[in-house]
């Protein structure tokens, strides 16, 4: 019994990490385009964030597959990348068909960002993560098996999409206001992402 | 149809005037990533330099056997290539910078900057001009975050290219080199940057108007 609560209390820890301490944008530096690209709004910011979610929890999923099953026994390990940004693209194409179908809504209001989830380094950034050997999280060494795979891709993304729904929301109040001409647009939107980083900073002691 | 422009122009186009990093503001993973020190921008941008140009001659040699349709797949395939290219030769022959680059090697293959050329100008254009333009704009993505590297390194170190500048006095301000860091001196270096055009655009129009 003890054992299984230590290992539950590991994967709280490995959640909660992957969300504020190892954010995908403030600590990685992944996915930072769709990051300064799409926090306009606060409402294409959310469906950016969960359709990335998506892809990545999928994304881990299956490449972990590839990864252990198909290529370490075949001895094809030097092929990982090139399999790994296939299997993203096909899965970003089925998520577009689906959402095309089932949720025109959504799908109409991602438009373009959609397919560039291919190109969201986040979501390749987490299948080479996951191969990539293990972590530590408050002194316990975690090896990513297929469980902890999925849950960095999908506790990684939900980080991401904090990331980008706080950045919208600060970037909405700011829409008004009189901000110097050179510091208009990427350059102001950069420091807040920095000034962001530094607050987040501050959960290193959480885990 | 516009003239073509000269092969010296292509090439400083992607150095000065469509800089990848400071106009475009495209690839900004790695530009802040990598950047905590001046080798390591050197070493990712001679990197992305190098799959850039193989991507853009192998882009504009098969561009009209592409079909449209599947064109972004395709370029995708021959980017991993060279990306794939790249990595076996740094693992063999510059471990270190390999171990400290890490995932950002790997993950060039989704740098816009180099998508976005082979949609942009390989699929256009013939072979050499296409090598041309993979070289100036490889060549202003490796100066701009190699600028940065040394800047980050510079005062959150006190060192540069791994040389001590200020001397063991100095306290490195060590916010510089933290991932904060990064995201602030990047947005620093673009408003300077929009500064010194509004600057250069004015002195333009008032020559102009004399």
């Amino acid at each position: 019994m003890t054992e299984f609560w230590s290992e539950a209390a590991k994967v709280l820890l490995f959640m909660v990490s992957c969300v504020l301490t190892n954010n995908f944008i403030f600590s990685r530096f992944l996915g930072c385009c769709p990051f300064l690209g799409v926090s306009n709004r606060v409402e294409t910011a959310f469906g950016m964030g969960m359709a990335v979610t998506f892809v990545m929890a999928l994304a881990s999923l299956f490449t972990y597959i590839v990864y252990t099953w198909v290529l370490v026994p075949l001895n094809l390990s030097y092929l990982s990348t090139i399999s790994f940004i296939l299997i993203i693209a096909s899965l970003v194409q089925v998520v577009e068909m689906f959402l095309k179908k089932s949720a025109p809504a959504l799908y109409g209001a991602l438009g373009i960002y959609l397919p560039l989830i291919t190109t969201n380094c986040a979501v390749l950034g987490v299948c080479i993560l996951n191969i990539g050997g293990p972590t530590t999280v408050a002194g316990m060494t975690i090896e990513y098996n297929l469980i902890y795979s999925v849950l960095n891709g999908v506790f990684g993304a939900l980080g991401f999409l904090l990331a980008i729904v706080l950045m919208a929301g600060v970037r909405e109040r700011l829409e008004t206001a009189d901000i110097p001409a050179p510091l208009r647009g990427f350059p102001s939107s950069l420091i807040i992402a920095g000034l962001m980083s530094i607050a987040f900073m501050g959960f290193k002691g959480l885990v | 149809m516009e003239k073509k422009s000269s092969l010296r122009s292509v090439f400083l186009n992607g150095i000065i005037a469509e800089n990848p990093t400071f106009r475009l503001v495209l690839g900004t993973c790695p530009t802040m990533a990598v950047t905590t020190s001046a080798i390591n921008g050197v070493g990712m941008g001679l990197a992305a330099t190098f799959v850039l140009i193989g991507s853009n001659v192998v882009i504009s040699l098969l561009r009209n056997f592409i079909p449209d349709k599947v064109r972004i797949p395709s370029f995708i395939v021959v980017i991993c290539t060279f990306v794939t290219i790249v990595q076996m030769l740094m693992q063999a022959f510059v471990a270190e910078l390999y171990a400290s680059l890490g995932m950002f090697i790997p993950l060039i293959v989704v740098n816009c900057i180099i998508l976005a050329r082979a949609e942009a100008f390989a699929s256009k254009n013939g072979v050499g001009r296409s090598a041309v333009d993979g070289m100036g704009m490889g060549l202003g993505f490796t100066l701009a975050i190699t600028v940065m590297g040394a800047i980050r390194e510079l005062i959150g170190n006190g060192t540069v290219f791994g040389l001590s500048v200020f001397g063991a006095a100095y306290q490195p301000m060590l916010l510089l080199i933290l991932p904060a860091g990064g995201f602030i001196v990047y947005g620093l270096l673009l408003a300077l940057i929009n500064v010194v055009t509004a600057r250069a655009k004015k002195k333009k129009e008032v020559e102009a108007n004399d």
